[in-house]
């Protein structure tokens, strides 16, 4: 196997047998992007040189003897974590030459645990979209099927791991934007507690949901970034000081007995039948680890897509409202006034659906419709929050698909709104009442698509939600599988 | 017809924190365009707001100065409009859920106190501004005030005309620069005025369509603009015609409003809670807290000084129209035992003094403890109060104490009744055609003799002394 195939563990492990370097491992992600990068397009800007001396400067630390949690290993961002002196996009036209004078707080983290860092990924414009069909930058492939989107918005940050263009990455979910790009490109993808890890620096799409979180290829590997990126802020003031535990300390512990809540309105018609049946044998598998599954309900559960649809884009509409031409980023020319430039500026800098996304939010949030939509849907959101807690008292965690579907063809969906958000069927509700949820790869379809499954528990359950994983994984024995690229 | 205005006021103040509500970058004014900036104030993309506690602190002073009611929970909220200063699109203010409301303030009008209520009190972050080039058709942006604090302070519409709308503006004004919260600045706009005025027929109760005034940069400005206003309005009605519901912009040359923007064209601010922020909690310990460290109040030290120092009210008003004023007052009354005395130095010399060179009386080249010396020496015979007023004048010219000005210029006053006792009988021995008449009964030749012996002395006699030893050696009994 290349290095660039390998897991952060298992370079750890190499790095400190003395057995490679990271300007090896770097070398062989550099190597592997110039080979397949042509065909699945995760990154929107490459940082090679900075890789290569970045590498240079673990291994000096190596054989210093100071290893940290992520010396020397590649590691790649979506292009909506502001990196300081690096263009940081958000997939977007308007953002297309924004560099930066800051780096937000993980990838402040990421750098002071040695990472490093191999580019900014490809992603939904600002986040919204299921496919990364709505990049300025071009539509991502699915690295299992190029004809196939890799799933979003995170899909760069995802089809990147699945390709081996990195070791690792970081995704932000707002409303599944992890979670199902991990599923549908075959990789672990977890959206940790709201609060959890700082936003600080994540380019906000809607404040409310928004929350960084690690693709990786096996569950160990997610602990181990967890530890890294998790952690109160005082940068953020809905970040939460909660005590950070070891996540890999969680790792291999057995569920022996854990009460699996199956909530009943999640096997819905429309889900594709070989996702259904993943699911079903992922139930069984997790009762042979020792769990007991029982039904459990969430009966808001058909409002959450529509609760969402409010709340983001209102969120949105006044988060983007700072991408005016004045100040950085694109600007039109020839205006004839302020007025005319913002126009010009924002309906040319902004793709259909962020303009689709600022209208509905604008309109929710107007004087005589607040209280219908925005005000309703916030009430909803509290409704859809109790559901969960309810929940959570008769089981220690739920199991449910990642997306109803495997990964659709690109641009299937692109001119059916509606379709597309329905993706995020299964995500959504995490978002919505702030819980920590994970996708695991379960399986493949019969024409080799991956499938995955989601776990969902408590407020800054994270550790017993890595526990759940990792027993599952163990016990699956889901087979590794590689691209064929 | 007769009218009654209804006046409400919205007063924005700017908060003295060292430091901007939402970050750490600095709140003073004046300096270079765009270097008291960072990310977060800059509006770019990723960051986030954090509330810098001091401004809920400030904003907790002026509502508990003003008798608000402090609620336990509050929350900010997002107002959505578009302007290059705003660079957000967005300014954080606070909505639904203000920290303070229901409160009031008392003046004083016509001789009679008038309650002003104040309907809200909350907080916000100030704009940036614009700057116009005068040359070329482009503006530039200093976005230095971008974040600064502000309160809000609203009125209830409880006045009813100009002078009494710039009176509960000086009122408030005179509170925020008491409890040292906002420099009250009102042409670096760190004190600023919007005024909603409408007309009702006098005896009714509905109020009429209001208009939003804006503009006016100083007191004077503010009840111009009003005084303006209501008579505009009073000729639409008379007309016939009604009252446009829209903001007009006050034009401080012309001396008139002008209409800026109608009802239709408003903002649809789109209000809603930011989720940048968590909601503010304001419990007992904290308002307490808040309420220890607040110090007298204008209105109640006016009353104090009167009460504890037997001087006029009006005397009380000047003396109280700053703290430091006061403090200054209180220091030389508790020096020198003589309120009324030390009132009338401090309200004569010393704020002439100082009105002429146009310093503050904190930068006033006498000390408190100098003034009483000099009170005392007075009260001694040492000085006479003509010669004081010399004295003053050096002590504020060079800083000097009064005993050694006193020395310098020689000014020690002869009291000495022997030594004048020679030098009357010598003037009377000289003079004894105007001694005659003085006995005859002509009283007014006593001036001439009071002059005699000032001649004689170089003006240092003490003039009581002078008086009683004239008149017994006059009287020919001595
Ligand atoms: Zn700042």
């Amino acid at each position: 196997m290349e290095l660039c195939g390998l897991t952060i563990h298992e370079l750890q492990d190499k790095l400190r047998a003395g057995e490679t370097t990271s300007a090896e491992i770097t070398a062989s992600v550099l190597k592997r992007i110039d080979a397949v990068e042509t065909e699945v397009r995760a990154y929107i800007t490459l940082m090679r040189e900075s890789a290569i001396e970045e590498a240079a400067r673990a291994d000096e630390a190596i054989l210093r003897g100071e290893i940290k949690a992520l010396t020397g290993i590649p590691i790649a961002l979506k292009d909506i974590f502001c990196t300081k002196g690096v263009r940081t996009t958000c997939g977007s036209r308007i953002l297309h030459n924004f560099v930066p004078p800051y780096d937000g707080t993980v990838v402040e983290k990421l750098r002071a645990a040695g990472a490093v860092i191999t580019g900014k990924t490809n992603m939904d414009e600002f986040a919204m979209g299921s496919s990364t069909e709505t990049s300025f930058f071009g539509v991502t492939r699915n690295p299992w099927d190029l004809t196939r989107i890799p799933g979003g918005s995170s899909g760069g940050s995802a089809a990147a791991v699945a390709a081996d263009e990195c070791i690792a990455s970081l995704g932000s979910d707002t409303g599944g934007s992890i979670r199902q790009p991990a599923a549908l490109c075959g990789v672990v993808g977890l959206k940790p507690t709201y609060g959890r890890v700082s936003r600080y620096g994540l380019i906000a799409f809607a404040s409310s949901l928004d929350q960084i979180g690690p693709f990786t290829k096996d569950v160990e590997d997610c602990a181990i970034l967890m530890n890294v990126i998790s952690g109160y802020d005082p940068r953020e003031s809905t970040s939460v000081p909660e005590d950070v535990p070891d996540y890999r300390a969680f790792l291999g512990r057995g569920i022996e007995g854990w009460r699996v809540g199956i909530p009943k309105e999640y096997f819905i018609d429309g889900i594709d039948p070989e996702v259904e049946a993943a699911i079903r044998e992922a139930i069984r598998v997790v009762e042979k680890a020792g769990a007991r599954c029982i039904e459990v309900s969430l009966p808001h559960t058909d409002y959450c897509v529509a609760v969402y649809y409010i709340v983001a884009p209102a969120e949105a509409s006044s988060n983007l409202a700072r991408y005016d031409g004045v100040k950085y980023g694109f600007r039109s020319e020839d205006n004839r006034d302020l007025l005319d430039m913002y126009k010009k500026t924002r309906s040319a800098g902004f793709g259909e659906e962020v303009k689709r996304r600022i209208m509905i939010g604008t309109y929710a949030l107007s004087s005589g419709y607040y209280d219908a939509y925005y005000r309703k849907a916030s009430q909803v959101r509290a409704l859809i929050k109790r559901d969960f807690e309810q929940a959570f008292a008769d089981c220690d965690c739920i199991l449910t698909p990642t997306s109803p579907t495997p990964a659709f063809k690109i641009g299937e969906k692109t001119d059916d709104p509606m379709q597309m958000y329905l993706s995020d069927i299964f995500t959504i509700s995490a978002n919505l009442a702030g819980i920590p949820g994970i996708s695991v790869p379960c399986g493949y379809t019969k024409s080799g698509l991956p499938i995955g499954v989601q776990f969902l528990a408590g407020h800054f359950q994270e550790g017993r939600l890595i526990q759940f994983a990792s027993a599952y994984e163990t016990h699956a024995k889901i087979e590794k599988r590689r691209p064929a690229l | 017809m007769e009218y009654e205005p209804v006046i409400g006021l919205e007063v924005h103040a700017q908060l003295l924190t060292n430091t901007k509500i939402f970050c750490g970058c600095s709140t003073k004014f004046g300096a270079t365009p765009n270097t008291h900036t960072c990310p977060v104030c800059l509006g770019m993309p990723g960051v986030l707001p954090v509330l810098n506690k001091k401004v809920v602190e400030f904003m907790m002073k002026m509502a508990l100065a003003t008798h608000c009611t402090i609620n336990g929970e509050c929350n900010f909220a997002r107002k959505n409009y578009f302007y290059p200063d705003l660079p957000k699109g967005y300014q954080i203010s606070q909505y639904a859920s203000p920290p303070a409301e229901h409160g009031w303030i008392e003046m004083e009008i016509d001789g009679g106190k008038k309650r002003i209520g104040i309907t809200r009190i909350h907080m916000e972050e100030d704009a940036g501004k614009l700057l116009h080039d005068e040359h070329n058709p482009v503006s530039h942006v200093d976005l230095n005030r971008t974040g600064v604090p502000l309160i809000e302070i609203v009125s209830e519409p409880d006045i009813r005309g100009a002078e009494e709308a710039a009176a509960y503006l000086r009122r408030l004004h005179e509170i925020l620069v008491y409890l040292e919260i906002c420099d009250g600045n009102m042409e670096e706009g760190s004190f600023r005025c919007d005024a909603n005025v409408s007309l009702r027929p006098r005896g009714t109760e509905t109020f009429g369509t209001r208009t939003e005034l804006k503009n006016m940069n100083s007191f004077r400005n503010v009840q111009r603009a009003i005084e303006y206003e209501i008579k505009r309005q009073a000729y639409v009605l008379d007309s016939g015609s009604a009252v446009v519901q829209e903001t007009r912009l006050w034009d401080d040359t012309a001396g008139v409003t002008h209409s800026m923007r109608s009802k239709e064209e408003a903002h649809d601010y789109r209000y809603f809670p930011d989720p940048d922020l968590v909601p503010v909690v304001i419990d007992d310990a904290w308002i307490e807290a808040v309420l220890n460290t607040l110090p007298e109040l204008p209105l109640e030290k006016r009353e104090r000084f009167v009460r504890e120092y037997q001087i006029p009210a009006y005397d009380a008003g000047v003396l109280t129209a700053s703290r430091s004023l006061a403090d200054y007052y209180e220091e030389v009354v508790r020096l020198s035992g003589q309120p009324k005395i030390a009132s009338n130095w401090v309200m004569g010399d010393v704020l002439r003094f100082l009105n002429e060179d146009k310093k503050e009386i904190r930068a006033c080249p006498i000390a408190p403890a100098a003034l009483a010396e000099m009170i005392r020496l007075i009260q001694d015979g040492t000085i006479s109060g003509k010669m004081a007023k010399e004295v003053s004048e050096a002590m504020y010219r060079t800083g000097k104490a009064p005993g050694a000005i006193i020395e310098e210029k020689g000014l020690v006053q002869i009291t000495d009744e022997g030594a004048l006792a020679g030098m009357i009988s010598e003037i009377i021995g000289k003079n004894p055609a105007q001694t005659a008449q003085y006995r005859e009964g002509k009283e007014k030749v006593f001036g001439f003799f009071v002059g005699q012996v000032m001649k004689a002395t170089g003006g240092k006699a003490n003039p009581q002394v002078i008086n009683d030893l004239l008149k017994k050696m006059l009287a020919g009994t001595e």
